[in-house]
């Protein structure tokens, strides 16, 4: 059974310890800047939503790809960035309808949320339980790629 | 079943994949006129830049991709004519194909400006992967470049040539930078940006003449200006391929017309890509579209009507990211607003950055960013979800910048 993560945004204080594990996992720094996954306040922080790719189905990011740098894990179902692949052409950073492949000024490519292969960060970081890594079959998850399919304009076979 | 894809870019290679899957016991056949295998030009400009070697613009990577999906891949060879009514086409050899059903994604070629000298040899366009190696061959640290059009394609070239330190000047008839997908204020900042990098930009400026010198070429601009250069390199527009198609019966406007099918005009011919002029997103109007996105929601959709599986494409959205020597922009839809609909601006020249929403009632349509990186591509979601904005119109009015959130209450993406 493969595995999402599952945010449960009622119980995020907004102390941003994912965006912490996130980036010392992928970039070696503790740097909310460079995280994958962010936290969006509301009301002055009275209310924060933890977001990230959901590995839609659709994966725009894949298909406006063009030299195949994006490709989706097998075992994880992640869509992963082929760095040696990506030209840093930023063209999925606007075809991703959820703005969750974001351009890396540093690397010259695009980075996403790949589920650190399996054993996501965020989720072992947060210490409320906001971010948690379920079986993928759990609802609450659906709604988010419920508005993938809305989006959606690419019928598949 | 026979089907045949003329075009191996992006539209084609994707529409053949998709056949592939919709119809294992189809033969399908891609034809392409160039000599590689079938690569992206958007690459290309990361080729010239030195960051990638030609295999990485392959539109598919290892060997066999095509043989192993039964696609055969004809390279090389040009269609000259389509006989619609015995379904044959016939090859630049002289060669015949029949197909059941077509697939045209023959993409665009460059055009240039009806002026003297403009086809003197050495007067580079910057569109295969042959014109790459020439302008490679040519452009050399210190060397003298003038690039001839600052559309979206002059810019990613300039940002090429730039990383090849030659000495760059642009030039662009119309009054600002990237015309077609910056409005005047978003311009001018590229235009300022470029400038304090080196680059010497010259808009509202046309090349009246050009003639040849002893060691490269002098351009006529204005009444008594004119510039050297040891290299030209010509990025003035692009015109659909659309002329074999002369006696067909496909229809066409400024490329081929197509419907929210990707058909034409004549049965069993479909059209997809740069090639096609089919209905844009929230006006319906047929438009091309020549990019990536396009090409590939249009090349499956196009793939599946043609195998039988009926697909209805709701339209196409332009959109568009430029780095221009790392100052990143992009555009969406309406960008430039749509009649009765309203604007709202958050700009800082300073820090050359830039965000403008328009709105059509309670929807935002389209969208320009400058220096913005993170999240962009919610601007997307919003226009494509046409999602009522309710109480968030009037605080995307007041800051622009809180488009992600937004995104974010007005889906409940996150329960």
């Amino acid at each position: 059974m493969q595995k999402s993560l599952l945010i449960e945004p009622e119980k995020c204080t907004s102390c941003l310890q994912c965006e912490m594990a996130c980036s010392f996992e992928h970039e070696g720094s503790f740097n909310p800047a460079k995280s994958r996954i962010k936290v969006f306040e509301f009301e002055h922080g009275r209310r924060a939503i933890p977001y990230t790719c959901t590995q839609c189905a659709e994966a725009w990011c894949l298909h406006a790809c063009p030299v195949e740098a994006l490709a989706r894990n097998p075992t994880t179902g992640a869509v992963e960035v082929k760095e040696d692949v990506c030209v840093g052409c930023k063209v999925c950073t606007i075809a991703c309808p959820f703005g969750t492949i974001n351009y890396n000024r540093d690397s010259g490519k695009v980075a996403k949320c790949d589920l650190c292969g399996g054993d996501p960060q965020c989720a072992a970081a947060c210490p409320t339980g906001a971010i948690t890594f379920v079986d993928s079959d759990w609802t609450g998850y659906e709604r988010m790629k419920a508005w993938a399919a809305k989006t959606d304009n690419q019928p598949r076979a | 079943m026979d089907y045949v894809v003329v075009g191996a870019g992006p539209a084609g290679v994707i529409a053949a994949e998709t056949l592939r899957r919709a119809d294992p016991s189809g033969a399908v056949t891609l034809i392409g006129d160039e000599p590689a295998a079938p690569y992206s030009r958007m690459a290309i400009p990361y080729l010239l830049a030195g960051d990638i070697e030609p295999a990485g613009t392959h539109l598919r990577h290892g060997t066999g991709h095509y043989r192993a999906h039964g696609i055969k891949v004809v390279k090389g060879r040009r269609v000259t004519r389509v006989a619609a009514k015995s379904r044959v086409l016939t090859l630049d050899d002289g060669a015949k194909v029949k197909y059941d059903k077509l697939l045209v994604a023959t993409g665009s070629r460059p055009v240039r400006p009806p002026i003297k000298g403009i086809d003197l040899p050495g007067i580079e366009s910057c569109w295969t992967l042959a014109d790459a190696a020439a302008i490679a061959r040519k452009a050399k640290p210190r060397s003298r470049v003038v690039l001839m059009g600052a559309g979206f394609i002059g810019c990613i070239i300039l940002e090429a040539l730039a990383a090849r330190k030659v000495d760059l000047t642009v030039v662009e008839m119309a009054d600002r930078m990237v015309a077609r997908m910056m409005d005047r204020q978003g311009g001018d900042m590229i235009k300022r940006w470029c400038e304090g990098r080196g680059v010497k930009v010259l808009t509202s400026t046309r090349v009246e003449a050009i003639e040849k010198t002893k060691t490269g070429f002098r351009l006529a601009i204005g009444r008594r200006a004119a510039l050297e250069a040891d290299l030209v390199v010509c990025a003035t527009g692009v015109a659909p391929n659309v002329e074999f198609l002369k006696g067909s019966g496909v229809e066409t406007e400024f490329g081929i017309l197509v419907d929210h099918g990707l058909r034409t005009s004549v049965p069993d011919i479909f059209a997809a890509g740069d090639v096609a002029q089919g209905p844009e997103l929230i006006t319906g109007k047929p438009e091309v579209h020549a990019i990536q996105p396009t090409a590939s929601e249009h090349g499956r959709v196009a793939a599946l009507n043609m195998a039988g599986v009926p697909s209805h494409y709701r339209g196409s959205l332009s959109m568009n990211v430029l780095n221009t020597l790392g100052l990143i922009s992009s555009s969406f839809g309406h960008w430039q607003g749509l009649p009765g609909g309203e604007i709202a601006e958050a700009s800082d020249p300073d820090h050359f950055c830039y965000l403008r929403l328009c709105f059509k009632d309670d929807r935002v349509v389209g969208a320009l960013a400058l220096g913005l990186t993170q999240h962009v591509g919610v601007i997307r979601g919003l226009v494509q979800t046409g999602l009522p904005l309710g109480p968030w119109k009037k605080a995307l009015q007041r800051d622009p910048h809180q488009v992600m959130n937004a995104y974010l209450d007005l889906t409940k993406a996150v329960p």
